[in-house]
């Protein structure tokens, strides 16, 4: 089995980009990842999109992205994972190089939501939720996740003032992050004061309408070796549960993130204690914690102390969302997993800039369709 | 503008109107809507069972940003039920304000109207929960 690396690269500023088009979204991702890698010649492109067929009633983005990047003749096709679509991008690319049959591909995650109204946006969510039943009574993604947030809170007695430092660490993180959708700090008392979205969870405890697109070069050891661009090495594991939390054992434990952790991690023959980059999907500031908490980064009820204690920040022990995370880099969707592993790949190669972690050697991407009922894991090494 | 397509919507009217669900033969386990197979224990034989109507309130919230179709109902209360043969059920909560809903407290299922075709004006109807009084 071939291993698989990253040779490039490309993000777009995630933001209301009123004046461009999904086309040229997607397609200025891939522009800059090919250029990154010094590639012009790919095998196949793979994209993740979760919300174009319904905002934009736009399907067979894999033939048009190929089109519109003048690569028509080669495979090309898009696959959906609710918010996880870019990352399942990422798996079949990955898969496809793995197996052999592929030197180099092209993995694309994007979604422009702005072409959507609010209701529109927030019915076409509920995609990823079993819609003849969560869909049908108006219970919304959000709705669903202050459920979780009460019952989290009733259990492990911990109050929404330690919730709530999650988007205020994102939001020291995004300062300085040229791509981020929020490139500003926040104080724990604006997220407090924020309106309720779905009590308890306040409008800076989630995200917003985002328009993005990021690709990476995915390509085996053979064609690594030959490309001058910084690289690292990518393992990809995923997970799957049902679509209701509630119909699970226990709500407040995603055993999709535990699962698709350990596999990743197993692959990658590492410890916890050897991840020193963590991204998570912080959809809502409850996700973020209890994502922390299922895949043993933090012990169950306490993933707050590490928010306290500051060992999530870009100086602590294990630096979190070192961009933003979903919070404040923005979260377009289905693009947001493939931004999660672009980062921590311009972690790696020493391209952060002023968020430059020091001396990681591995870091780890959860991504999660729904309330975790999909989790891919990604593991980035250095090489 | 939203639409509701007829035959999809009767054919889980049984659900809907009457809490009639299906039980796995094999583990028990509860399927809301026509199984093949069980999601738990992969078996293909299912009983259908009427759920109990009454149950108790886990945790609630009120929905301030609608989906499409849910607007004119906005903010509205959707919560989580415990109903007495111990399955979890997610409903709108109605015939109430938030603020005299407490965690715990007994609740009972009624039909109510969940939402409207834009165009032809049907009506779709569904379970909601309300305070046991």
């Amino acid at each position: 089995m071939s291993r698989v690396y990253i040779a490039g690269v490309g993000l777009t500023k995630v933001d209301e980009h009123w004046w461009i088009s999904l086309e040229n979204l997607m397609t200025e991702a891939s522009i800059k990842a090919l250029d990154d890698a010094g590639l012009s010649r790919i095998d196949s492109i793979y994209v993740g999109s979760m919300l174009s067929l319904i905002l934009q009633e736009q399907g067979h983005l894999g033939a048009l992205l190929a089109e519109e990047l003048g690569l028509s003749g080669i495979p090309a096709m898009a696959v959906e994972a609710a918010t996880a679509s870019g990352s399942a991008a990422v798996y079949a690319g990955a898969r496809e190089i793995e197996s052999g049959r592929a030197d180099a591909v092209l993995v694309v995650g994007v979604d422009k939501m702005s072409d959507g109204m609010a209701e529109e946006v927030a019915a076409a969510m509920t995609s990823s939720e079993r819609q003849e039943y969560t869909g049908f009574i108006g219970a919304t993604f959000y709705s669903i996740n202050a459920l979780i947030y009460n019952l989290y809170m009733d259990k492990y007695g911990v109050s929404q003032e330690k919730i709530a430092l999650f988007p205020v660490l994102c939001h020291e993180h995004s300062v300085n992050v040229p791509h981020a959708q929020y490139p500003f700090k926040i104080k724990l008392e604006t997220v407090l004061n924020s309106p309720y979205v779905s009590e308890p969870l306040r409008r800076f405890e989630t995200t917003a309408i985002a328009d993005g697109a990021a690709a990476l070069v995915l390509v085996n050891e053979e064609t690594a070796r030959k490309l001058d661009s910084p690289k690292t090495e990518l393992l990809i594991e995923a997970s799957t549960d049902y679509l209701t939390p509630f119909q699970r054992e226990d709500p407040l434990w995603f055993p999709a993130v535990q699962l698709a952790t350990s596999r990743a991690l197993s692959r990658a023959k590492l410890e916890r204690r050897d991840i020193k980059i963590l991204e998570v999907f912080d959809a809502t500031s409850i996700m973020a914690i209890l994502s922390l908490e299922s895949s043993g980064f933090a012990e169950r009820g306490k993933a707050w102390q590490l928010l306290e204690k500051g060992e999530l920040s870009l100086s602590g022990s294990i630096p979190c969302n070192t961009f933003g995370g979903l919070k404040a880099r923005g979260h377009p969707a289905g693009a947001t997993s493939v931004y999660q592993i672009a980062e921590l790949h311009l972690q790696l190669t020493n391209r952060a800039g002023k968020n430059q972690v020091d001396s990681a050697r591995a870091g780890l991407a959860q991504s999660l369709g729904a309330v975790a009922s999909t989790a891919f894991v990604t593991i980035l090494k250095e090489v | 503008m939203f639409r509701i397509k007829i035959p999809r919507y009767w054919r889980h009217k049984d659900f809907r109107y009457r809490l009639n669900a299906w039980r796995c033969n094999h583990c028990g386990e509860v399927h809301f809507f026509k199984p093949l197979v069980c999601r738990k224990c992969r078996s293909r034989e299912f009983n259908q069972v009427s759920l109990p109507d009454t149950g108790k309130l886990l945790a609630y919230t009120v929905v301030r940003s609608p989906p499409e179709g849910f607007e004119a109902q906005s903010p509205y209360i959707v919560g989580i039920v415990e109903l007495d043969d111990g399955t979890r059920i997610l409903s709108q909560i109605t015939d109430c304000h938030p603020e005299e809903l407490k965690k715990g407290m007994r609740v009972e299922a009624t039909l109510r109207k969940i939402r409207e075709d834009d165009e032809d004006k049907i009506i779709a109807y569904c379970y909601k929960f309300r305070p046991t009084v």
